[in-house]
């Protein structure tokens, strides 16, 4: 672009994107450090896998009439494994409504899962991780509750860290926008994890915003944004354990971008190939995050078929038992509509609680 | 324990004082709120006094001052928010409507949110267009949170910390047409009023009057010419939309038999329609007249020159009264 008189540059910006592990399972450069032990790597399989176990025992679920609308993970294992395998157990998850294989990793049972999305009200909570947040339907409107999260963390004083997960299509909210201003604003703890798997229900990420990269969203809030390969498992770990310890120390937020892809459709109750390409979804295919570190792992000469079998087993095992309990949960009480509402029901709601306890045995 | 005059607005001041020298994980932030202390001073001095950790500017961002709130609240603190004027508090309503009110029953308890957001709000200041908004009946109808609205220095100080110590989330919304209009005394000891109470501030048998907020003033300036004329009136401060008070209300109502609710938003969908709904469901059989309503008119608040149209006032009311006592 000419410059004229009185113009001047004030501003220039890059994006940064990292890779360890290409398509085919060929290292890419020198790994980080952690991906030496093999046993951080088969850690970071299983994950995988259970997460992938799991999706497909709540689809059939779903289909066999047992569970809701169900919004699976297919394609994305590496995002939510990656980033929740960065984190540390004192640290805050808010996630959205796509990051099973975080909650399973840091230690929600599946048994719980399923019974939220079975439609349970029990399954509104979990045993273990008991600062995480649940799963926020609505779109992007739990961005601003991380940067909320990140300032209580602040003032708390210990260097713990809200991570918060949201789509691609997410970015294009208001919400969202205000919550990175904040955190820019106050350098707070907080990593914005947006996992770019291209689609918005039928809507492509280029429909969604003109912008090159998600990532560079960050920048107009003063943080810093980072592209990742989002179907690399080691990648996403590295950078987000990057961006968790920036925070930590006190160098405030930062914004990944996971690029990944949904192999699956937007959830149980959508069909993907009404707006979407299945050859664009077949190439798709060889990208996929699973295949990729077992690739990686076999020719390292670090997995066997014998492992290999034995994890399919254990995770098959673990999901099918999760879903047995599921399935032999007694019904919840009526009351429960009513019991965690407040932390006293006020006088006035007595009357309709006591009518729905009366109805339980409609 | 010295008693002061106080207006409204410096019992909010004096209430928001207490909880944060109270509790060391009360917040107060929002727009303009710590070195400005307030676009109406209701923060004054607690920049100052309490420092930048507690008393802080936020960016201009009503859905994240909202939001933000339900995170700070759920990870241990109290927030309390201020939402400059409630005609900017409906990007809020995203927030409180599908987390602040849902999140501990989301969480079966395990995650709560203690939050507080203020906004002064409704008509009669001759603000701009956008500042003198009342849509509390929005808000009521949201489950999980309750929505509080003092009508005079005393109820607001001690409403104000209720709200403040409640475990859930509460909107208190602060009439600014009396922040400044009326003083009482209010003695600065730090006990609370209960939410989820009606006051009765005046009694009476021949109609009950239900007002909240800066109608109240108005409903007891009725009374007053009323007892002129020989009709006793009862006026209810409902205080508390919700949960509402319908005992109170019940009681009154059966003992005279004829009701007035006055409100200053429109009058379709607006709260007095629950009072009403609420009388018939439940003392249909006391009244001697159908309940009257006194609102303003369906239509968006009017530009100051014409806002006195929309706003009932003494007079409406009183009139209202009269043609409820004409049923015989
Ligand atoms: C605020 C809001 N608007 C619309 C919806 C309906 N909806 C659910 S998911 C979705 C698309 C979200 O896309 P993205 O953010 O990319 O996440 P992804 O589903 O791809 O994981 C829409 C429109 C919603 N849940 N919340
Ligand atoms: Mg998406």
């Amino acid at each position: 672009m000419a410059r004229q008189p009185g113009h001047s540059i004030v501003a220039r910006f890059s994006i940064e994107a990292v890779r360890c592990i290409d398509a085919a399972g060929r290292a890419v450069g020198p790994l980080p450090g952690f991906a030496a032990d093999k046993r951080e790597l088969a850690a970071l399989y299983r994950g995988m896998v259970l997460t992938r176990t799991f999706d497909q025992k709540a689809v059939a679920l779903q289909r066999t009439g047992q569970l809701g609308t169900y919004a699976s993970s297919l394609g994305q294992e590496a995002v939510a494994v990656g980033l929740a395998s960065a984190m540390r157990p004192e640290d805050v998850l808010l996630p959205s409504f796509r990051e099973h294989g975080a909650q399973l990793w840091r230690g929600v049972a599946a048994e719980e899962l399923f019974r939220y999305w079975g439609g349970d009200e029990r399954g509104s909570d979990f045993a273990a991780a008991r600062a995480d947040w649940p799963v926020s339907i609505p779109v992007a409107s739990h961005v601003p509750h991380a940067v909320g999260v990140a300032w209580a963390l602040q003032l708390g004083g210990a260097p713990r860290v809200a991570v918060c997960v949201l789509g691609d299509a997410a970015t294009s909210k208001g919400d969202f926008y205000e919550a990175l201003n904040l955190a820019g604003a106050w350098a707070l703890p907080v990593v914005f994890l947006v996992c770019n798997n291209r689609w918005g229900i039928s809507v492509p990420v280029e429909r969604q915003t003109a912008a090159g990269t998600l990532a560079q969203k960050a920048l107009a809030a003063g943080i810093e944004g980072i592209q990742v390969d989002g179907n690399d498992v080691v990648a996403v770990r590295e950078v987000v354990a990057g961006a968790l310890d920036k925070a930590r120390r006190g160098g405030g937020a930062t914004l990944v971008e996971a690029l990944t892809y949904r192999l699956g459709d937007h959830t149980t109750a959508d069909d993907a190939s009404r707006y979407r390409d299945s050859a664009e979804v077949s190439a798709r295919w060889h990208e996929e995050p699973v295949a990729r570190l077992r690739a990686f792992l076999t020719a390292q000469g670090l997995w066997s078929k014998d492992e290999e079998e034995a994890l399919l087993g254990e995770c098959h095992a673990a999901i099918e038992a999760a879903a047995e309990a599921y399935r032999a949960t007694p019904p919840a009480p009526p009351t429960a509509i009513f019991d965690s509402l407040f932390a006293t029901l006020p006088a006035a709601l007595e009357a309709q609680r006591r009518e729905v306890a009366r109805r339980g045995g409609d | 324990m010295a008693e002061t005059e106080t207006s409204l607005v410096e019992a909010v001041r004096l209430a928001l004082r207490r909880a944060l020298a109270e509790d060391e994980t009360v917040l107060v932030f929002g727009e303009d709120v710590a070195r400005n202390g307030g676009v109406f001073r209701a923060t004054e001095g607690l920049f100052a006094e309490f420092g930048e950790r507690r008393v802080r500017d936020t960016p201009l961002s009503e859905a994240l001052i909202a939001g933000m709130s339900v995170g700070v609240a759920a990870a241990g603190f109290r927030p309390v928010a201020e939402i400059q004027f409630m005609g900017f508090l409906y990007p809020a309503i995203d927030q409180l409507a599908n987390h602040a009110g849902r999140l501990r029953n989301r969480t079966r308890g395990r995650l709560s949110c203690p939050m507080v957001l203020r906004a002064p709000y409704g008509g009669g200041v001759h603000a701009p267009e956008h500042h003198s908004e009342s849509f509390e009946a929005m808000l009521a109808q949201i489950p999980g949170i309750r929505v509080v609205v003092p009508s005079s220095p005393a109820r607001a100080y001690g409403l104000l910390l209720a709200a403040i110590r409640d475990p859930d989330p509460v909107v208190f919304l602060e009439p600014k047409r009396i922040y400044r209009a009326l003083r009482e005394p209010v003695v600065d000891d730090g006990a609370a009023l209960p939410l989820d109470r009606a006051f009765v501030l005046r009694e009476g048998d021949d109609a009950t009057l239900v007002a909240w907020g800066a109608m109240v003033r108005d409903c007891l300036a009725a009374a007053a010419a009323l007892a002129a004329e020989g009709l006793s009136c009862e006026v209810i401060d409902l205080a508390s939309l919700s949960q509402l008070d319908e005992a109170t209300l019940l009681a009154s109502v059966e003992k005279t038999g004829r009701c007035v609710v006055v409100q200053e938003a429109p009058r379709h969908c607006g709260f007095a329609a629950e009072v009403a709904a609420r009388i018939a469901e439940r003392a249909l059989l006391s009244l001697q007249a159908p309940v009257a309503r006194v609102t303003g008119y369906d239509t968006v608040m009017p530009l100051p020159k014409l806002e006195h149209l929309q706003l009932p006032d003494a007079g409406r009311i009183a009139a209202a009264v009269r043609e409820t006592m004409s049923y015989r």
